[in-house]
């Protein structure tokens, strides 16, 4: 079966040409992925892996940034580099911090 | 050659030399392409030998390193309804675990 | 292309609940998930002391630096010195640094256009793509259709983005599967001759380099 990510040669619609500038987070996940890298705390073969295990409908529901941001994240945890647990606080810790006045 | 080149699987396949990408369909991280597998191309070059990606996806090694060949195909080999002209190719990286001789 | 004035303030979201900064712009919009889950991670690899904020802040001038001027400039230099074009065919890496572009990280492949061939790159698998010559990859070349099309009907493609190609060329399209990444070097275009280096790489646009398009004639 073919994965999500392994397009070549399907149907598709015209090509949208629109262009984004990128977001600041944007930027962020892509430097924090080649960091990681340079710390030999990820490699590139592990996060494309970590990506076409996601849900197949993840090319459409999320951004390119977003499949990045949780195939870090899925090998962060993998390795045990952080835990499920220390992340989950810390995103609660966050949410609250931005939503406060 | 580089220290990965010492420990590589030895070259099969010569430039100018018919190859078969390989009909398989494992899970996995695989880089061979769907569209290519079954196809028939012609060797452009052999690019080196590198660590196995779908090994390298698991935190393995991917040693001893693979062959990587350029391997250039006819469009009207890949797509039984390619409507351009004849000469239009396609060049894919392949490792030579996926590619047989033709 | 679309160049990016973005200003990465300098300072990141490490300095603990109490000091608040002056809003930046992506912070106006509620958080969405991945977006809560970067700047989490972000803290957590702080915190732990396995990355610092000024490395953050190195790697996105990294980014920045790069975009497709580096690009431009090394096509230009092929276009008016032919020796310059033989090395550049031969070893795109080592023909970078020869122009002081750091491309020790890839293996760059440069691709010649001629009247008989018309090359064009794509990643189908994922988004490879020669980052440290062009900077970050255009939305389009990332997305569906692109990588599903180009590879099948590359002339129907090519066309959206207003490029013709006769018959007797060859269309030939690079899948960038492995550690190669791929620069089309495109034809240099009549009505250029005896312009000087700089005035050629403001002609040469990133979607030629990409080869979804040529580099135009100047305008008469």
């Amino acid at each position: 079966m073919r994965g999500p990510h392994d397009m070549g040669g399907l149907p598709a619609g015209p090509v949208d040409r629109t262009e984004h500038k990128h977001d600041f987070w944007e930027k962020r996940v892509d430097a924090l992925a080649r960091l990681l890298t340079e710390r030999k705390l990820r490699t590139t073969d592990e996060s494309r892996r970590a990506i076409e295990s996601l849900a197949p409908d993840a090319y459409d529901r999320m951004s390119y940034y977003e499949r990045w941001m949780a195939a870090i994240t899925t090998i962060l945890l993998e390795r045990g580099v952080i835990t499920s647990d220390e992340l989950g606080r810390k995103m609660e810790e966050v949410r609250t911090r931005k939503a406060a006045p | 050659m580089t220290g990965m080149e010492r420990r590589a699987v030895p070259a099969r396949f010569r430039p100018g030399e018919r190859v078969a990408v390989r009909r398989a369909d494992p899970p996995g991280h695989i880089r061979t392409p769907f569209y290519i597998r079954g196809c028939v191309g012609v060797v452009e070059r052999l690019c080196g030998a590198f660590a196995n990606p779908e090994e390298l996806a698991y935190r393995r090694t991917g040693l001893p390193a693979q062959p990587l060949y350029r391997v250039r195909f006819n469009q009207c080999d890949i797509w039984p309804d390619y409507r351009g002209p004849a000469h239009d190719t396609v060049d894919v990286e392949i490792y030579q675990h996926w590619l047989e001789p033709r | 292309m679309a160049h990016e004035h973005d200003h990465n303030h300098g300072h990141d979201h490490d300095h603990g609940p109490k000091f608040r900064h002056p809003p930046q712009p992506d912070e106006d919009e509620t958080l969405g998930y991945y977006q809560l889950m970067e700047v989490a991670v972000r803290e957590l690899l702080i915190e732990k002391g396995l990355i610092s904020a000024d490395d953050l802040r190195r790697t996105i001038e990294k980014i920045d630096s790069r975009s497709p001027a580096l690009g431009a400039r090394m096509v230009a230099h092929a276009w008016v010195d032919p020796a310059y074009k033989k090395r550049l065919l031969a070893d795109g890496s080592a023909a970078a640094q020869e122009l002081g572009i750091d491309a020790s990280d890839v293996k760059l492949i440069v691709v010649e256009n001629t009247p008989r061939v018309h090359n064009v790159i794509v990643c189908t698998l994922c988004s490879c793509y020669p980052r440290p010559i062009l900077g970050l990859p255009p939305d389009w070349y990332k997305a569906r259709s692109y990588r599903s099309r180009v590879v099948r009907e590359p002339r129907a493609v090519l066309r959206e983005f207003g490029t013709g190609l006769a018959d007797d060329v060859e269309v030939r399209v690079h899948d960038s599967t492995a550690d190669m990444r791929y620069l089309v070097l495109p034809e240099r275009p009549p009505g250029t001759e005896g312009w000087d280096e700089a005035r050629l790489a403001e002609l040469v646009t990133r979607d030629s380099m990409i080869g979804v398009t040529k580099v135009s004639s100047p305008a008469a």
